[in-house]
């Protein structure tokens, strides 16, 4: 219908692969950042706050050159990675999914943080005289409870990930097969004298994706509000 | 079975409560502010108390001199509250359940039909929390408590969210599992009838102290 051709079929798979990776990798420290931030106090707890929203306010390229100060082959994190463990961000997808994922980050905990400050600790409570030990409360009450607020963060930023541009072409550039997301597929067409259409297609399917995901996260949110009334 | 000496400061509110008793139901009686649900949660091990010793069924879970303080979940307490507080995200038979898997005891279908026949909670097993009255979710609750096999039962004012028709409704459930589930009981309420009918034996609370222990004789 669109005639989507190879090379743009290349980067909306690349651009889906380096979103599916980012949010799986962040998922976890998503929801350990979220609980810590909606039940802990502790020092330094709001400086924490302020540095996972840094990326939502810093401009996306300073935020790629950073990571390319750090995690580039000559910067203090890259090069230890690389001599040691073998792993090399620079220039690779695996650099365009850690861009993404720093750059989704504050927009995926922020619902996971939401819905784990709406449970009701009373249900925690009754559950630790039942018997449950503090991670067995986590994973029985607070997780299963903050779930769709998970998943609602999860698509969020899915969606986010999948259109980051500024900070991904900054740090990993813009190599077709290896780095080129959608958004910098984009960019690269609409700068060639004839590349308009084909944009025109990746404009499409991006709002689709995005719009899709929007949907998703409403509607997860929906579930959570019918789980925590327990119909 | 409960030994208590506690002092504990609660912004103004001071309480400083101390008595013994081997009785099977254990009656806490107060007017509202009295320290009751306080002292409760003491014994839960929900609340810490500042100064003092807790002994259940002879094990010191609070001493706060030798800096013991047993966590709740390893108190083997049942505790059931005003508001029920079943797991929305869990039906009924899932909520009876959880104690169970919780401290890893072997299934004990025998003890589940009783607990669910003694409260007549057949009927209910499929369904969500949200679909039940208010009589149900506390007969659930009371259920869900006694299948973690405590070894002393808490309830705290566990029919002061219902109406007098749902009260009436209950009271010959707690009557019954005094007489049949063979656990000792805190029974926290501010009503002398309730007392009355389910008490062995009574402490009375005033502004954070204990003004009388004795027998159902007390409420007067």
């Amino acid at each position: 219908m669109l005639d989507i051709s190879p090379a743009e079929w290349t980067a909306i798979l690349l651009s889906l692969r380096v979103a599916v990776i980012a949010t799986l990798v962040a998922t976890p420290f998503g929801i350990a950042l979220a609980w810590l931030l909606a039940r802990k106090d502790f020092w330094g707890k709001s400086m924490l706050d302020a540095v996972v929203h840094l990326p939502l306010v810093l401009p996306p390229v300073v935020t790629g050159y950073l990571l390319l100060l750090t995690f580039g082959r000559r910067g203090l994190v890259g090069a230890f990675l690389a001599d040691h463990l073998g792993i090399v961000f620079a220039f690779r997808w695996t650099g365009a999914a850690l861009a993404c994922g720093i750059m989704s980050f504050p927009l995926l905990v922020r619902p996971m943080r939401l819905s784990i400050e709406a449970i009701d600790r009373r249900l925690e409570q009754a559950a630790e005289t039942l018997g449950a030990a503090p991670w067995k409360v986590f994973f029985t009450v607070t997780l299963p409870l903050a779930l769709p607020g998970v998943l609602a963060g999860m698509v969020l930023g899915f969606a986010k990930a999948i259109g980051e541009f500024g900070a991904t072409i900054t740090f990993v550039s813009n190599i077709p097969g290896e780095t080129q997301t959608i958004s910098s597929a984009i960019y690269s067409l609409i700068q060639t004298p004839d590349g308009d259409r084909a944009a025109g297609r990746l404009v499409i399917v991006s709002i689709v994706l995005a719009i899709g995901a929007l949907i998703a996260a409403e509607w997860f949110a929906r579930r959570a509000t019918q789980r925590l009334h327990g119909n | 079975m409960l030994r208590v000496d506690i002092e504990k400061q609660l912004g103004e509110f001071s309480l400083h409560a101390s008595f013994s008793s081997e009785g099977r139901v254990i009656g806490l009686f107060g007017a509202s502010g009295a320290g009751k649900s306080s002292l409760v949660n003491m014994i839960a091990g929900l609340l810490r108390p500042d100064r003092g010793t807790i002994v259940i069924d002879g094990e010191t879970v609070d001493d706060t001199a030798a800096g013991i303080h047993v966590p709740t979940y390893r108190r083997r307490i049942g505790y059931v509250f005003q508001d029920a507080r079943l797991f929305p995200h869990l039906n009924v038979a899932q909520n009876l359940d959880y104690g169970r898997r919780m401290n890893s005891l072997a299934s004990d279908p025998a003890q589940h039909k009783r607990v669910v026949e003694l409260l007549d909670i057949g009927a209910l097993l499929d369904r969500r929390p949200g679909k039940l009255s208010g009589g149900e979710r506390q007969r659930v609750a009371l259920g869900r408590a006694l299948l973690s096999k405590p070894r002393l039962l808490l309830l705290d004012e566990p029919l002061g969210a219902l109406d007098e028709g749902r009260k009436l409704e209950i009271l010959p459930y707690l009557v019954r599992l005094r007489d049949e589930a063979n656990v000792p009981m805190v029974y926290v309420s501010h009503d002398v009838a309730e007392l009355r009918q389910l008490a062995t034996q009574i402490v009375m609370l005033k502004q954070g102290r204990v003004t009388s222990f004795g027998g159902v004789k007390v409420l007067t």
